[in-house]
């Protein structure tokens, strides 16, 4: 029997990685980053000193802090001269990546893929594909970063969880700020202006994660985003109306509060289905935008300059001006003080009642940091043992490596010396292929693998 | 004594041992399994030590959801014999490894898969035979998704006038003649042979197969030395976001098992194939999309594509970095993936192109690769030649 407990990452930060102790690193001003990353230990910090880093840098350790020095207006800058495809990629759990002035590389500026607990602070994004992107991450900070340029959006939080978006500024961009295919968001204290559209919040048809819902604006100051949608042709981002300060498409149990939007073209909140755009359908998908909750907002000027499709049907439908826009069949949204909201399509709707405010909702990140998987000795020997060595050896014959029972006569009594052969294998007999070296399983796993093959092993 | 015995038919390396009297199935779970209380065998692999979101993707993720159930040894040791077994053709000239063929990366190293005999020659099918491992992950199968299950998935080329060529009669009658299959069946599921228990027999063995420790994992797991530097260059163009290649073919599986439009030119006999769009005529977005193939092994298994149309993945890389569906024939309306129709050109250098082939090479993990029975309960050959 397998039982998986829960305990918190912070505790227990790499399930394979060894102990050490944190040092800090510090890269000299031009040197090469990647050098200094791949001789880092979980738990360091690399430093790197202000000068202009003409490469890209890759994380695939946990607990590693990546931080740029910052001298007035001398950063760490990382420039991909538009030559190079991403800035930074991290696929670490409990990565930083704080203080780069990243610019011009052709795909993503900072990225992590699959990393929990991390945090993007205090960077600046210019140019690229997306600013920022976490993809598939549970429990994220990005706070302090200001992104500009994207031809997607600048800060992009994609089929992720529990993730919050503070205090950045995003402007120029096709999009400011999204959630896509995210579930648990918030995004507070956010400055973004002249982006065609302000902040989306999307459920993207033929991804793997299928859902988006509780997610949080709030607080926000968005403001003319009216810029020339300048997404490559072909992508889904050159769908995004013009002239939108916030856009819900697909999610479910969106919260929009106290935001100012102001002098938004088009309209300053738009919540239409999955389907307005052209996206194909995916069965798996809800399309529609149900549960939205839109209160206490400031808005102004908004809908002065209608522009697009959308514009086009704003004004069939002999209207302007509007604050909210409503398209399709979503349920269960509400709008608070409606005489006070120039709004369209928002007839259904209830009137928000006040203990719906998100107002205290301090954090969508999860107290103590993403839950992993956590297992006893006894249990990591057993199952990295049929998770690994069970491919070459049985018990008691012959396979592409020596029997199990041979293995526990030669090293009976000497852990030690089984520990030292499997981290570092010598070929030792001519008709067996060369055993790889496990060292990378960490010691404790090491130490583990052995008690279970020497003392628990039996046919 | 049984279990040690038959664990060993599982197991590999081994022929199949001598039993005079009757058949046995393994009572031991193939490697990388654990027997649970229940009996059925649960797969183990280090990625259970890592936590991600529901889904997957990044290096130290958890694999998604195993989508097959689990199964008894019998029931998987059972599946492997009737995989190599003719019986379930009508002909009873071709099994499941006529076409998944062990020594060619469970496929047959053909542009377009082989079936039935029909006047001298064997029908060419228009698609390519797929590879089997790690299917027990996912959500959908053959090229155009038809099939939800492997068990449904099983049965269709067992029943195609072109493949296997056989009915539900046919192969209820073959087994059930067969005084020792009568015998596994019933060791294996207490019941006499059917059909549906033989796409549950096909079903427990195909989830058996399973690669999770090539090269690449243990790079994942932390082994840094484990790809050389120029494949560690090729992995990250591959997930970079100009390449784009790891937004379908999601690791650790390296595949998300959609179905997606890449806009692949038509075949080499001048056919176009509508994939899953042929099925739905109602979903002008599914003209054209084929299920994204995983890329463990790949390098076992060229030609590429649903129909052969790349020799090598030279090919595949630099049709994604050059043409990314514009190589869709004229007049085909097609909704190509948005992370493959970019319009500003190659994007990829030269040299990302290549080191994203070496990477793949570093996919390469067959150790659990299953043992063909050297003899089967029909007397028959276990992988005759087409």
């Amino acid at each position: 029997m397998t039982t998986k407990l829960a305990l918190s990452s912070i505790l227990c930060t790499t399930i394979l990685g060894s102990a050490a102790y944190a040092a800090d690193i510090t890269v000299p001003s031009g040197d090469e980053i990647q050098k200094y990353v791949d001789q880092a230990q979980p738990g360091d910090t690399i430093l790197v000193e202000p000068g202009v880093y003409k490469q890209s840098v890759y994380i695939d350790k946990p607990n590693i802090t990546i931080r740029g020095l910052r001298d007035g207006d001398n950063w760490a800058v990382m420039d991909g001269e538009l030559i190079r495809n991403d800035g930074i990629i991290t696929s670490g759990h409990s990565s930083t990546i704080d203080g780069f002035f990243v610019k011009a590389y052709k795909g993503n500026g900072i990225m992590t893929q699959g990393a929990n607990n991390f945090t993007i602070s205090n960077n600046y994004v210019e140019g690229a594909f997306y600013g920022i992107f976490p993809q598939y991450g549970i429990n994220g900070l990005i706070t302090g970063n200001t992104v500009s340029g994207a031809e997607d959006a600048g800060v992009y939080v994609g089929m992720s969880d529990n993730v919050d978006v503070f205090e950045n500024i995003a402007f120029g961009n096709v999009m400011g700020l999204e959630f896509e295919n995210t579930r648990n968001g918030l995004m507070a204290n956010n400055h973004v202006y002249g982006n065609s559209a302000g902040i989306t919040l999307t459920l993207i048809p033929g991804l793997p994660v299928k859902d988006a819902n509780n997610l949080v604006i709030r607080d926000n100051l968005i403001e003319d985003n009216n810029i020339e949608n300048f997404a490559p042709a072909s992508s889904i981002a050159s769908q995004v109306p013009r002239g939108i300060g916030i856009g819900i498409v697909g999610p479910d149990k969106t919260t929009i509060e106290n935001n100012e939007i102001k002098n938004n073209g088009t309209a300053g909140i738009l919540v239409a289905d999955q389907t307005l755009f052209g996206m194909s359908t995916d069965p798996k998908n809800d399309p529609y935008s149900d549960e939205a909750i839109i209160m206490a907002n400031t808005f102004s000027g908004n809908g002065e300059d209608m522009t697009g499709i959308l514009g086009d049907l704003i004004k069939q439908a002999g209207a302007s001006g509007l604050d909210v826009v409503a398209l399709g069949k979503g349920r269960g949204s509400c709008l608070a003080n409606p005489d006070e909201v120039a709004s369209l399509g928002t007839d259904r709707w209830e009137t928000c009642d006040p203990s719906l405010s998100a107002a205290e909702m301090k954090t969508a990140m999860i107290p103590g940091g993403a839950e992993e998987p956590v297992y006893t000795a006894e249990q990591k020997g057993r199952l990295t043992y049929l998770a690994v060595c069970t491919g070459c050896h049985t018990y008691d014959s012959v396979l592409h490596g020596p029997s199990m029972q041979s293995i526990q006569a030669l090293y009976k009594d000497n852990a030690d010396g089984m520990i030292e052969y499997i981290s570092e294998p010598v070929r030792k007999r001519e008709d067996f292929p060369e055993m790889p070296p496990q060292a990378y399983l960490g010691e404790e796993n090491l130490n583990a693998i052995a008690d279970y093959i020497l003392n628990e092993l039996g046919g | 004594m049984r279990t040690k015995i038959l664990a060993l038919t599982l197991l590999g390396g081994i022929a199949f041992p001598a039993v005079s009297d009757a058949w046995q199935l393994s009572d031991s779970c193939p490697a990388s399994h654990q027997k649970l209380a229940d009996g059925t065998c649960e797969l183990v692999t280090l990625y259970d030590f890592y936590a991600s979101p529901d889904q997957h993707g990044g290096v130290q993720a958890e694999l998604p959801e195993l989508l097959s159930g689990r199964f008894t040894p019998q029931q998987i040791d059972l599946g492997r014999i009737l995989f190599f077994d003719p019986i379930l053709s009508a002909e009873k000239d071709m099994s499941c490894a006529s076409c998944h063929q062990p020594e060619r990366g469970l496929s047959d190293g053909r542009k377009r898969s082989l079936g039935a005999t029909t006047g001298a020659a064997r029908t060419e099918l228009p698609r390519s035979t797929p590879s089997l491992w790690n299917v027990g992950f996912q959500p959908r199968f053959m090229w155009d998704g038809r099939a939800e299950t492997l068990e449904e998935q099983a049965l269709l080329p067992l029943f195609s006038e072109v493949e296997m060529g056989n009915t539900k009669e046919g192969v209820e009658t073959a087994l059930l003649d067969n005084p020792a299959y009568v015998q596994l069946f019933d060791d294996a599921f207490e019941a006499p042979p059917s059909v549906e228990r033989v796409g549950t027999a096909l079903a427990a063995f195909q989830a058996s197969l399973v690669s999770f420790n090539s090269r690449y994992d243990r790079y994942a797991h932390g082994d840094a030395s484990a790809l050389s530097p120029q494949e560690v260059l090729g992995m990250n163009a591959f997930r970079g976001f100009v390449g784009r290649c790891s937004q379908c073919h999601i690791p650790p599986l390296f595949t998300d098992s959609e179905l997606s439009v890449v806009g692949a030119p038509e075949n080499d006999l001048g056919h176009a194939d509508l994939g899953a769009g042929a099925l739905n005529t109602d979903e002008p977005a599914l003209l054209g999309a084929f299920k994204v193939p995983t890329l463990r092994n790949i390098t076992r298994t060229a030609p590429y594509f649903h129909s052969g149309q790349f020799e090598t993945l030279d090919e595949v890389v630099d049709f994604y970095n050059n043409d990314r569906g514009h190589m869709a024939p004229e007049g085909q309306d097609l909704k190509i993936h948005w992370h493959v129709h970019m319009t500003k050109g190659p994007q990829l250098s030269k040299e990302d192109m290549v080191n994203i082939v070496a990477f793949l090479s570093a996919l390469e993990d067959e150790t659990l690769m299953p043992t063909v029975p050297e003899k089967l309960p029909s007397g028959l050959t276990p992988v005759p030649g087409l």
